[in-house]
């Protein structure tokens, strides 16, 4: 008993003060939000988007475009680009809540918007969860779990992941959607009680990430159910997913941090 | 004398015509002999030769000479089931029949793994037509009958933040007699993708074949493609790559503490260690940016170097977070309640982890002394050495207790290696694959033996590429450590071996 308690102490109090408090430390190394300068790009030449691996860089009118939603955040078109083209930086706040949103060009991306009213005031401070793997590689996964330590405290927003659909007010959905996991993923939406939203994390679950085009999957979870909330990654930082959600409940406010 | 097997060590490629093709009856006298006298099957699996024919090969390893031996049959629809003689080959057979249409027979228990179509048009294991739909999970299952005998099923979708799989027990009250695991609903097809290349999208799907081993994964193929270019990755390279592999082991064994710790409803540990994983992933983070180490090993070294700085900085973390780790998982061990839970509870006897040809720390905990990065070390492992941690009980407390031995051991081996880190460059550029040759990859990730096996065609394209994952190995071990325990230990169970559902998905 003496030795738990005196342990207790040692390890101390741990969770972060996010979103209020001094801003979360981001290791420098870590590839957020990809900022594009077109104004320096040569002339012809597509170097960023034959680098990309999920062809996320698309060149429009001469000009690359970023879709996050397919983007592994490897980096490859930035250091394939001779001018400086493309670059990540190391703002975590990525998602959006439509799939045109997470296209990043010259301006800035849409950034996630808050429920309207009315389901704000039916989920703003109590929102149960239920999450479905459709063929996630357990990243996306421990990313998601890891809110529910004393580190993030999930619970402290009143946001819970539930075990059941009956429980739930909606899906936290990873991974591209197998074959093998689309009626699972069909009939878990159907479970669940109306009104009800779909959040949609990682690369896979957005657009089938390194998986798109393989037969076996669907490319995402908007071709099964539709979706309110994306969070682009490959995983999403936690911080990540847990901002795209506090935007969602409005309990970030938009012009915020 | 006939020549039965081609040698090789890990990570040495060999030609595909030195490979002995043997005939039916030779090749399975050959495993079994290589088996009985202690060798270990890496890995069997099928290659179509022609619309007719598939090629398979098995990979064994001896410890003791560091060898890995490579032999061949040509089979067609059907062949004698290897499993009645070498019980290890039951899953990998289960394997071939269902992306080949190849019958073993004498398969005492023969159904799909991953419920996918057959890549040989026209040939199903189980006489399926042509564009029938295969529903995951739904197929025969050992029933046990009797008076009050009941069948728990649980899954696909589980009740917590969990990749999917179905179980399915046969109880008498709350005693388990039977569990039978069916996954394949993370099934993603990776395998088929690799066909063709390497190319600019390979490397991703190494890094998400499992995520939590992206490093071990990635590392393999990386060794695979780099021993077929004949250009090893320099020495810091191999060095950086043996630090995050222990990182991710450090990361993965402090996680699974804490959520053993959940499992009886011991609060601290759970509630450090969960914080304490994330402090090790965010080590991770400090190499390469990415907690999962995506991004960190590339074809002919790593990404990212590191100075003085940032390598006391990763130094500086592992200490502070090990001591802390220490703090909370000898709680475990002085608390006579988890005691009590962990000891005998879910055991899995030593000869059936021998003969199922269990793998990794699960493995190391029936007793077993194995480990690639001692027996058949490749890349840094080649210089530095981490003793071997074993327990001979192999039951729930045993799989909790190597994985503390390997975290210390772990924790020192990623400060030694930092401080003492080789000169040089990090990063090579590949030449062209070698054609016609085939490749053995080993790599002891968190969980066991990763096996990666490349063959290329006359071009240096892979003409194959096979992965292994250790959970393949040990998914039967669960099933066996819940024979005759109550129903109410399968999730300690279960958390004590924590195996990929998409690693052994592909």
């Amino acid at each position: 008993m003496f030795p738990i308690l005196a342990e207790r102490l040692r390890q101390g109090h741990r969770t972060l003060p996010f979103p209020a408090g001094e801003p979360p430390k981001i290791p420098d190394r870590f590839r957020g939000l990809p900022v594009i300068d077109a104004a320096n790009c040569s002339d012809g030449c597509r170097r960023c988007a034959a680098a990309c691996p999920t062809d996320a860089v698309t060149i429009l009118d001469g000009k690359p475009r970023l879709d996050m939603g397919r983007c592994l955040f490897c980096s490859e078109c930035a250091n394939g680009c001779p001018d400086g083209g493309i670059a990540f930086t190391s703002d975590y706040r990525l998602a959006s809540r439509t799939r045109d949103g997470l296209r990043v060009d010259e301006h800035a991306f849409q950034r996630a918007e808050a429920l309207d009213a009315q389901a704000r005031r039916l989920f703003g401070r109590s929102l149960h969860l239920r999450q479905v793997s459709a063929g996630g590689c357990n990243a996306c996964e421990a990313d998601i779990n890891v809110l529910s330590t004393v580190v993030f405290d999930l619970g402290r927003f009143g946001i819970q992941i539930v075990a059941s659909p009956r429980h739930a007010d909606g899906l936290i959905v990873t991974g591209p959607v197998t074959e093998n996991m689309h009626l699972a993923l069909q009939k878990t939406y159907e479970a669940t009680p109306s009104p009800k939203i779909v959040i949609a994390v990682g690369a896979c679950a957005i657009s089938g990430g390194p998986f798109a085009g393989h037969p076996e999957q669907h490319n995402g979870v908007d071709s099964v159910i539709p979706v309110d909330l994306y969070i682009p990654g490959c995983p999403p930082h936690p911080l990540t997913i847990l901002d795209g959600l506090l935007r969602l409940l409005g309990r970030i406010p938009p012009a915020g941090r | 004398m006939s020549i039965n097997h081609c040698c090789a060590s890990n990570c040495q490629p060999v030609a595909l015509a030195d490979i002995p093709v043997l005939a039916g009856e030779a090749f399975e006298q050959e495993l079994a002999a290589q088996l009985r006298s202690g060798c270990q099957l890496s890995t069997l699996f099928g290659q179509a030769r022609t619309a007719q024919t598939v090629r398979l090969y098995a990979v064994t390893g001896e410890t003791t000479t560091a060898t890995l031996r490579v032999f061949a049959t040509d089979v067609s629809d059907r062949y004698p089931s290897l499993t009645p003689a070498c019980p290890a080959a039951h899953w990998f057979e289960r394997e071939i029949a269902e992306q080949w249409g190849v019958k073993p027979e004498g398969h005492p228990w023969l159904k799909p793994i991953r419920f996918h179509p057959s890549y040989c048009a026209g040939r199903d294991a189980w006489d399926r037509k042509p564009g029938e739909a295969i529903a995951p999970g739904v197929t025969d299952y050992f029933r046990v009958a009797g008076q009050q005998v009941h069948e728990v099923a649980v899954g696909p979708v589980h009740a917590g933040i969990i990749e999917p799989g179905h179980f399915r027990f046969q109880c008498l009250g709350e005693q388990v007699f039977h569990l039978e695991i069916e996954l394949g609903y993370q099934h993603r097809g990776i395998e088929r993708r690799l066909v063709g290349g390497p190319d600019k999208r390979t490397i991703g799907s190494m890094e998400t074949l499992a995520g939590d081993t992206t490093i071990g994964h990635s590392t393999a193929y990386c060794q695979a493609i780099e021993a077929l270019a004949g250009r090893a990755a320099s020495l810091r390279a191999q060095a950086l790559r043996a630090v995050a592999l222990e990182l991710e082991r450090l990361a993965n064994h402090t996680g699974d503490l804490g959520a053993l710790a959940v499992d009886i409803g011991f609060l601290p540990t759970s509630a450090y260690c969960g914080r304490l994983r994330g402090d090790f992933l965010n080590t991770s983070a400090v190499l390469c940016g990415s907690r999962f180490g995506r991004g960190l090993v590339r074809p002919g070294g790593v990404a990212f170097d590191v100075d003085q700085q940032r390598s006391e900085e990763v130094q500086s973390r592992v200490d502070a977070t090990f001591r802390d780790v220490a703090g909370a998982v000898n709680l475990l061990w002085h608390s006579p309640s988890v005691m009590a839970r962990f000891d005998g509870t879910g055991t899995v006897p030593r000869a059936v982890c021998d003969e199922l040809g269990m793998v990794g720390l699960a493995a190391r905990a029936c007793g077993v002394d194995r480990d690639v990065r001692r027996d058949f070390p490749a890349g840094f492992f080649r210089f530095a050495q981490l003793p071997v941690s074993t327990w001979h009980t192999g039951d729930v407390f045993a799989r909790a207790y190597v994985r503390w031995l390997e975290v210390q051991r772990s924790a020192r081996f990623v400060v030694e290696q930092l401080r003492g880190l080789p000169r040089g460059d990090v990063r090579r550029d590949l030449g062209p694959l070698q054609p016609e040759s085939l490749v053995v990859s080993l790599v002891e990730g968190w969980r066991g033996e990763i096996c990666h096996v490349a063959i290329t065609d006359g071009d240096g394209r892979f003409a194959h590429y096979k992965v292994v994952d250790p959970s393949f190995r040990n998914w039967i071990g669960l099933a066996m450590a819940l024979r005759n325990e109550p129903i109410s230990d399968f999730p300690v169970c279960n958390k004590s071996f924590n195996l990929s559902y998409c690693g052994h998905d592909l």
